[in-house]
């Protein structure tokens, strides 16, 4: 609940932590659909399991990079209430400084030559 | 279905995401159409729903713990009271546990601990239940039984090993062939003793105890084939027994090969051998038992002559000892059970209180969305993470209070004196641990859960007084009073019983005497011709030393060897063989009367000219003379122990030499010179010196005297007559100790919670109290309602405690030595001491209550 804390201090993020914000930097969605988005995005690499969704938002909660964004129908599912989940400008934060070390690493790796492209 | 996997995850898991979980995975399911996808799908979801539920429940742990972490650092009196209760009783609770498993459960560290039984004869209710064998009656037992994998027998033995430094005493046992392999024990070193060693051709062989090996012989491999000297005889060192090896007892030093010659068999009735056994596998104690009742009972029918009919008593090594040592044992665990209860209601006690204060804040975050669940949950975690921090606690505590529990486990037993420390203790203390911490956390817990929460946000929101929760604190603290008493009671009976048996005259005078022992070896001393001139040294020349009043030797002096007893044929008094009742029989040199301060109330004492040439004499007791001529002079009678007749010359006053709380038969006294070949057990070992000052003070004299008398002879059990006497009650002050700690506990923990309770009911009252003396209420009135109070759960606590008293006080009647189990002053101080809580626990509530100023508590209001 607290987002006084620096970015940095969180880091380095779980990678399902990293593809939740990266599929709500978007748009807000409810828990199947932030599966279909990720698994959308990793051609099917990725599929998350409800466990660790959940425990993962639940998480992401608590740190304040999520808000709960109000109930609404779950499309094709009328008579469930579903809610929707919206990124925070601390869980933009957190997902950039996390995409900067990210490639400051890949850079790092290039440069050792463990990784092709630009140096 | 995927419903019931939701349930591995926390309660509050479960409410705020189980729907949408559930809504994800039947969508899923409709993506997966097909069997083996479904399947698939299936073990997916088992794995992580069992991986992350646990995750989850991780999760929650860990913030509770942080939570009460801090909440402890907050308020650290708390936490180290309930710490230290806890610990005082889960330690208890476990020593107990742990002395009664060692010596009442856990099996003997033999091979078949539960098929090995020990034999005696059986002359009740004549005679003794648990009598020795002859060497005859054991060698027919076992050639007529057939439930044995193997018999031996063994008798104690006491020997004085020379040519090794100073002389001592070795106790030990003298055991046939059999014995050592039916136990299932190597030897550390060397061999066991075989049937050769047993032939009187045979060279004589001794296995030594590790610990004399390494005392006396420096742990020399090559003290194997060592020719030793064990009572002038040389005998061959063969093994070294194990360290951790004690049998008959924990005492045993050193084991020798017990031979029979053919005249030992002669005797019947000389009773001085052990039979063991090893009953074969399958057969139950029952069988063997009635077997070897027929046997015995038909050997002593076919002997009439040389026999008292007599049974078999058979009983597993594992139980042979006394009934009361094991009433002991039990009663001390009983005790450390209540001031367990007693510390669980205290800290539930103490947590009830806090839960109180903290009624607030639980509320606020009940507000903020934390289920009934999860503040059960937090409830819990702190109460079992104080019960795990006493249980730390108590355990050490456990191990520091085993040695001295330790001395309630009997002698007897072939165990090490102090237990084990094992896995069992461990496992018992932590499931002690997780019950105390259940047990005192879920009273508080419940209520979390039942409260109507939004009342207490009100501010100002009064409760803790009247109501439920005042009954259920009254209650708890009703409860440890009423154990207090119990244990109170139980303390108190013991203690008038331990009174009560010093008070016994044990029939001589025990202060300023001393007494040692001087086993003379045969056959070196066989003969009273060789004997003499060294008692009459010692004896001559300890009378000299200054400060000296009296010294005499004798047979065993009271309450050190039980045995002795001889039946006995009184002249014109003609009694069956089986009907003859038996008395002590001692030989003693002049002056043994005068030297314990025994009255000589008719006749005279044994002297010189009572030698093996003149008339053979006794001196009996009163109690002795009483029985067989009730109102007549016993003076000139005779009387016939074995086959000697004696003319009756003296009367003294009874001792007791079976030990204070003992019934024991009536004395008969014979001079050490009748006859010139006393058998060794009954020759004079015992010295007594009457000493006009300190007798410990005469030691140094005494040693030198012996010394020089004889530089070869060991001195042993130097001890003020005092001290022998004392040591027979010792199993009693022990466990009177131990009780008298454990009601000390109870009782401070009755006291603090009463305490509590009061100044949390006067704390909680304040705005009553200051309204009330605003209305003109005067002092004693607000006294009174605190104290009354005290006093109101007091007598409760008093009644139901006296209720459940009495019936525990009549299981301990075999320890009570006479004194009523329903002995009235006991009760009575049990009940003052009560009250006396009472009012000590109320008094600073009520000066508090007192000090309420009316106007600054309205204003609070």
């Amino acid at each position: 609940m607290s987002n006084s804390e620096r970015p940095e201090s969180l880091l380095p993020l779980p990678p399902a932590t990293l593809h939740i914000l990266i599929s709500l930097a978007s748009d807000d969605r409810h828990g199947y659909a932030i599966i279909q988005d990720v698994a959308a995005r990793t051609d099917n690499q990725l599929r998350l399991r409800a466990g660790t969704l959940y425990r993962s938002l639940q998480r992401m909660l608590e740190h304040g990079l999520i808000v709960e964004s109000g109930e609404r129908p779950a499309p094709g599912l009328d008579d469930e209430r579903r809610r929707y989940y919206r990124i925070t400008p601390f869980g933009e934060a957190v997902a950039r400084a996390e995409a900067r070390r990210l490639a400051q690493l890949v850079r790092l790796a290039r440069e050792s030559g463990f990784a092709t492209g630009k140096a | 279905m995927y419903r019931a996997l939701l349930y591995l995850y926390p309660a509050s898991w479960r409410n705020e995401y189980g729907q949408e979980m559930l809504a994800v995975f039947a969508q899923r399911r409709q993506a997966c159409p097909g069997f083996f996808a479904a399947a698939l799908l299936w073990l997916e979801a088992l794995a992580d729903a069992i991986y992350n539920a646990a995750a989850a429940h991780l999760d929650l742990l860990t913030q509770d713990l942080k939570y009460a972490f801090r909440a402890f650092r907050r308020s650290p009196g708390f936490a180290l009271a309930a710490i230290a209760i806890a610990a005082l009783g889960i330690g208890a609770t476990t020593a107990a546990f742990t002395l009664v498993d060692y010596t009442l459960i856990r099996p003997l560290p033999f091979a078949h601990s539960d098929r090995l039984v020990r034999l005696y004869q059986d002359r009740s209710p004549t005679g003794p239940s648990l009598l020795e064998a002859s060497p005859g009656v054991y060698r027919a037992w076992k050639q007529a039984s057939a439930s044995f994998e193997s018999m031996g027998a063994y008798r104690s033995l006491s020997v004085n090993l020379t040519g090794q430094g100073e002389p001592i005493t070795l106790d030990g046992a003298s055991l046939t062939n059999e014995v050592l392999p039916m136990l299932g024990v190597q030897p550390a070193l060397g061999r066991l003793f075989t049937p050769k060693d047993d032939s009187d051709s045979a060279p004589a062989t001794a296995i030594l105890s590790y610990g004399v090996w390494q005392r006396v012989f420096g742990g020399d491999l090559a003290v194997l084939g060592r020719v030793i000297d064990l009572y002038d005889t040389p005998y061959t060192v063969i093994g070294v027994m194990p360290k951790a090896f004690y049998f008959p007892t924990r005492e045993a030093q050193i084991w020798t090969a017990m031979r029979f010659r053919p005249a030992d068999f002669e005797d019947l009735d000389d009773t001085y051998i052990y039979p063991v056994g090893l009953m074969k596998a399958g057969l139950t104690l029952t069988r063997v038992r009635a077997e070897m009742r027929t046997i015995a009972t038909r050997f002593s029918l076919q002997h009439p002559k040389e026999l008292p009919p007599s049974g078999a008593t058979t009983v597993l090594l594992r139980d042979d000892f006394s009934e009361q040592s094991k009433l002991m044992l039990k009663v001390l665990l009983g005790a450390a059970l209540c001031v367990l209860l007693i510390a669980c209601g205290n800290l539930a006690n103490l947590l009830l209180a806090r839960a109180m204060v903290r009624r607030r804040e639980l509320a606020v975050r009940t507000a903020l969305g934390a289920g009934r669940e999860r503040l059960l949950r937090q409830t819990l975690t702190e109460s079992l993470l104080l019960a795990f921090g006493g249980g730390a606690l108590g355990l050490f505590l456990a191990l520091a209070g085993l040695p001295l529990f330790a001395k309630l486990a009997p002698a007897r037993l072939p165990l090490a004196e102090v237990p084990t420390v094992d896995g069992r203790m461990l496992a018992f203390a932590a499931l002690l641990t997780l019950a105390t911490g259940i047990l005192f956390g879920v009273a508080p817990a419940v209520r979390v859960c039942r409260r109507d929460q939004t009342r207490d946000l009100h501010e100002g929101g009064r409760s803790g007084v009247g109501g439920r929760r005042e009954r259920l604190r009254s209650g708890l603290v009703i409860a440890e009073i009423a154990i207090s008493i119990v244990l109170l009671v139980g303390f108190g009976l013991l203690a008038r019983s331990l009174w009560r048996i010093q008070e016994t005259a044990p029939g001589f005078r025990a202060d300023h005497a001393l007494t040692l022992r001087t086993a003379l070896p045969t056959p070196r001393y066989a003969d009273t011709r060789v004997r003499e001139p060294f008692y009459r040294r010692v004896l001559e020349d300890v009378r000299r030393l200054p400060g000296v009043t009296g010294a005499a030797y004798t047979t065993a002096l009271p309450m050190t060897n039980i045995g002795g007893i001889w039946t006995v044929e009184v002249e014109g008094q003609p009694e069956e063989l089986g009907h003859r009742r038996g008395a002590c029989l001692r030989f003693v040199t002049p002056g043994y009367f005068a030297a314990m301060n025994i009255p000589l109330l008719s006749g005279r004492d044994v002297d010189e000219r009572d030698s093996d040439s003149a008339p053979y004499i006794a001196v009996v007791s009163q109690s002795f003379a009483r029985r067989y001529w009730a109102n007549q002079s016993p003076i000139g009678r005779h009387i016939k122990l074995g086959a000697m007749d004696r003319t009756i010359v003296g009367v003294v006053g009874d001792v007791r030499f079976r030990g204070l709380d003992r019934e024991n038969e009536p004395q008969v006294y014979a001079s050490w010179k009748q006859p010139k070949d006393v058998a060794p057990w009954y020759a004079p070992k015992d010295l007594v010196v009457r000493a006009a000052g300190d007798p410990m003070q005469l030691v140094p004299a005494v040693r030198r005297i012996v010394q020089s008398a004889d530089p070869n002879q060991p001195i042993t059990d130097v001890q003020p007559l005092k001290t022998l006497v004392n040591a027979g009650t010792s199993g009693r002050r022990v466990q009177l100790l131990t009780l008298g700690i454990f009601g000390a506990v109870a009782f401070l923990l009755a006291a603090v919670g009463m305490h509590g309770l009061l100044s949390f009911a006067v704390s909680s009252r304040t705005q009553e109290i200051g309204v009330r003396i605003a209305l003109g209420a005067h002092r004693t009135n607000i006294l009174g309602l605190t104290v009354g109070g005290g006093l109101r759960l007091a007598v409760i606590g008093i009644i139901a405690g006296a209720a459940i008293a009495y019936p525990a006080a009549r299981l301990l009647q075999t320890l009570l030595a006479g004194v009523r189990p329903d002995d009235f002053s006991t009760f009575g101080a049990a009940a003052g001491m009560a009250l006396a809580i009472a009012l000590v626990g109320s008094a600073l509530p009520a000066m508090r209550a007192l000090r309420v100023d009316a106007a600054t508590a309205i204003r609070n209001e």
